[in-house]
């Protein structure tokens, strides 16, 4: 089970509070994570990855247990306890103009 | 008893206001969509109870939501503009080729017969349709595609197609407008479309009659004489009166030419708005005072509109898709300015009152004429 906290624009678009809890197995990159989030969320899409390029958008930033890893492969391994569920992967609006 | 409903759309969230016939109180729900730029929100000829609305921002993008309830619950549909085919590339601002992007939905034209047909002015230019409700869009691609696109360049705001006219009388034309690429047509329901752009004359481009180029603002259209256009360009005031084939200047005795608003009468086809703005580079009502004016002749002789509007510091901006006017008899005339302000006028402009005082920039205002 993984964790994934949402900003709070997103989380009005999705209609979640809280966290969200993706139970799937097996989600270990932070694409598998995105693409289980978008299949269970569809008014996600595009709003955290560019719809085309699947590139993370500019102005989004993923953390996890005190790191920021935005700049990580998609297909990089996600910390182990990310993975699961002790810790939960962050996406935030970063701070952006006056 | 008729009912009118207003659709604001602002920098930080949507507002529906309604009203009564005698338009004298008004009920306000929203922020819809809060803390997004909301560009425009319209309502379908065909079913007045479909909206739509652009929703975007610069952290999480382009988001297309649809009401089915006049706006009372939205649900999200889709948000994939992909170009067709290789983008290419237009002008940059200084002229080198710059590669086709989708930045944001400016304008929303739903079908004038059909709920689920609707069109999207995109930035950069181009033109999309849906033919379900707004789930799956379409580029028009004949537009992008007809030869010029490589020498379009955008304006300020950046190149955005943001007007939209269909024939009433026509289903096979339409009109768009680009800015800072000019107006075009099409007379096959979108396949191949022309540039519409002679006799405007553009003082700051290189070529001040060219054939594309041009920095229109706004195109209006009376559903009663369809091949009568109105525009304010980014510097004068044009009509054509065959469906853009060639424009002349109606400016008159403006005080300024400059500006972005223009619209119509409901009732009256000679009857145009339009809002003065200082220059190009101050973009506020000259002397501080906001006037509407207003021809009865179709241009040329225009009249100031001032009762019930500020008339000493005031420095706000209409902007291009931020007038409209409902169908009652007494054609009401309304219109939002980056101040915040929403002012209505129940009597085809005579008098004014604002009925929504503190609003984010307002960027669109459309209405409703509802049974």
């Amino acid at each position: 089970m993984i964790r994934v906290v949402l900003p709070s624009h997103l989380k009005i678009l999705a209609r979640v509070n809280g966290e969200v809890k993706l139970e799937a197995e097996g989600l270990r990159t932070q694409r598998l994570v995105l693409d289980a989030l978008e299949a269970r969320y569809p008014m996600l899409r595009g709003t955290i990855r560019d719809p085309i390029t699947q590139n993370r958008r500019p102005f989004v930033r993923f953390f996890a247990c005190e790191q920021d890893l935005s700049h990580e492969l998609p297909d990089a391994e996600l910390p182990n306890s990310v993975v699961i569920g002790d810790e939960p992967f962050i996406i935030v609006g970063a701070i952006a103009g006056g | 008893m008729s009912k009118v409903r207003i659709l604001v759309g602002t920098r930080k969230g949507a507002f529906v206001v309604t009203s009564d016939a005698k338009r004298a109180h008004w009920d306000v729900t929203g922020p819809y969509f809060a803390g997004w730029e909301i560009y425009h929100v319209k309502g379908s000829p065909a079913d007045p109870n479909r909206l739509y609305a652009s929703q975007s921002s610069g952290w999480f993008g382009q988001l297309i939501q649809r009401s089915n309830d006049g706006g009372k619950s939205w649900e999200p549909v889709g948000n994939q503009f992909i170009y067709n085919g290789v983008p290419g590339t237009h002008q940059w601002y200084d002229g080198t080729p710059h590669p086709w992007e989708f930045k944001r939905v400016w304008h929303l034209e739903p079908s004038l017969t059909d709920p689920d047909t609707v069109y999207a002015g995109v930035e950069d230019a181009a033109l999309f349709r849906s033919t379900d409700g707004g789930h799956t869009w379409q580029e028009l691609s004949g537009l992008r595609g007809h030869g010029s696109g490589p020498q379009w360049q955008p304006g300020a705001g950046g190149m955005c197609l943001h007007t939209i006219i269909q024939d009433p009388g026509d289903p096979q034309r339409m009109f768009i407008a680009i800015s800072a690429a000019g107006a075009f047509r099409t007379d096959d329901g979108g396949d191949t479309w022309r540039p519409i752009n002679r006799g405007l004359t553009s003082l700051h481009i290189p070529n001040p009659t060219a054939e594309v180029g041009h920095c229109v603002h706004h195109i209006a259209m009376h559903h009663s004489r369809p091949g009568v256009l109105f525009m304010q360009k980014h510097w004068d005031v044009m009509r054509s009166d065959n469906a853009g084939d060639d424009w002349r200047e109606v400016s008159g005795n403006l005080p300024s030419d400059f500006g972005f608003v223009i619209d119509v009468h409901a009732h009256e086809p000679k009857t145009i708005y339009v809002v003065p703005i200082k220059s190009d580079s101050e973009h506020f009502p000259p002397d501080g005072k906001l006037k509407v004016y207003r021809s009865r002749t179709g241009g040329n002789e225009w009249e100031a509109l001032t009762n019930g509007l500020p008339q000493d510091n005031c420095y706000v901006n209409v902007l291009r898709d931020a007038m409209a006017v409902d169908s009652l008899d007494s054609c009401g005339v309304y219109f939002g300015t980056t101040g915040g302000q929403v002012y209505a006028s129940p009597d085809a402009g005579d008098t004014w009152a604002p009925i929504l005082r503190d609003l984010p920039a307002v960027l669109s205002v459309e209405v409703q004429t509802l049974p």
